[in-house]
């Protein structure tokens, strides 16, 4: 498990890979000419990051005459995604917000 | 040994809050503090009171008051319909309130876990751009 964490976090640790990944997400299934015009990078670098998502198995790729489709794989995301650390996460952030609501009910 | 498909788990966040018991125990049920820390809800302190709380992302949770003693313990049902079983939540939410010699300790335990359940709410997509914050913060603090 800590190497499939691992390696999750280092391919979405980069912000314009991010971007990608959340634009697929947001968008669904997108070509790389799309993807780049979106992208404040290049269409080679827009094609290297989106192999490096793929590697994560991230996204998937479609061949269609000569586009190439992208998509994104949310079930690469399950290993983040558990329920029991997801919602530790939740609470602490919710304590958080209960400690900062009683500091101003002191006033 | 329970098997995978009816194993439950649960989580349990603990705090020292350097406040009285009976100060939280005013934020964990009047609804316009709750309102304020967790969600907006319909909350009333009545054993059996059923009520929603209604999250920024969209989501309501089906809620049931079960366990009341003032100033230490609160317990209430935390449900998430959903027509994706994976993603049907049926758990319980218990509050502990332990006076300290600097405030309170207070204990969130919430249980009815399943292993197979995807996520605790909203849709994966919906759930992304929180959870992309979440990540930050995560790797912020891992170096």
């Amino acid at each position: 498990m800590p190497n499939a964490h691992d390696v999750l976090f280092r391919t979405l640790a980069d912000p314009t890979r991010r971007a990608i990944f959340e634009r697929l997400c947001r968008n669904g299934e997108q070509t790389v000419a799309a993807l780049t015009a979106r992208a404040k990078v290049s269409q080679p670098a827009v094609s290297k990051h989106l192999g490096v998502l793929k590697q994560a198995r991230l996204v998937r790729d479609r061949h269609e005459g000569r586009q190439t489709h992208y998509s994104a794989q949310l079930g690469a995301l399950a290993p983040l995604i558990d329920w029991t650390s997801q919602m530790a996460g939740f609470w602490q952030s919710r304590f958080d917000d209960l400690e900062d609501l009683l500091k101003r009910m002191d006033q | 040994m329970n098997s995978p498909a009816t194993e439950t788990r649960s989580v349990v966040v603990e705090r020292d809050i350097p406040h009285p018991p009976e100060k939280i125990w005013r934020a964990l049920t009047q609804p316009h503090l709750i309102e304020e820390w967790l969600m907006k809800n319909d909350f009333e302190p009545v054993v059996g009171h059923r009520f929603n709380l209604c999250g920024d992302w969209g989501g309501v949770l089906d809620c049931e008051v079960l366990a009341i003693e003032p100033n230490k313990t609160l317990s209430y049902t935390w449900n998430f319909a959903h027509d994706d079983a994976a993603y049907n939540l049926k758990s319980v939410v218990t509050f502990t309130l332990t006076p300290t010699s600097t405030g309170t300790r207070l204990r969130m335990e919430q249980s009815g876990f399943r292993p197979d359940q995807k996520q605790a709410y909203g849709g994966a997509k919906a759930g992304w751009q929180k959870f992309v914050a979440k990540l930050e913060q995560v790797l912020a603090r891992a170096d």
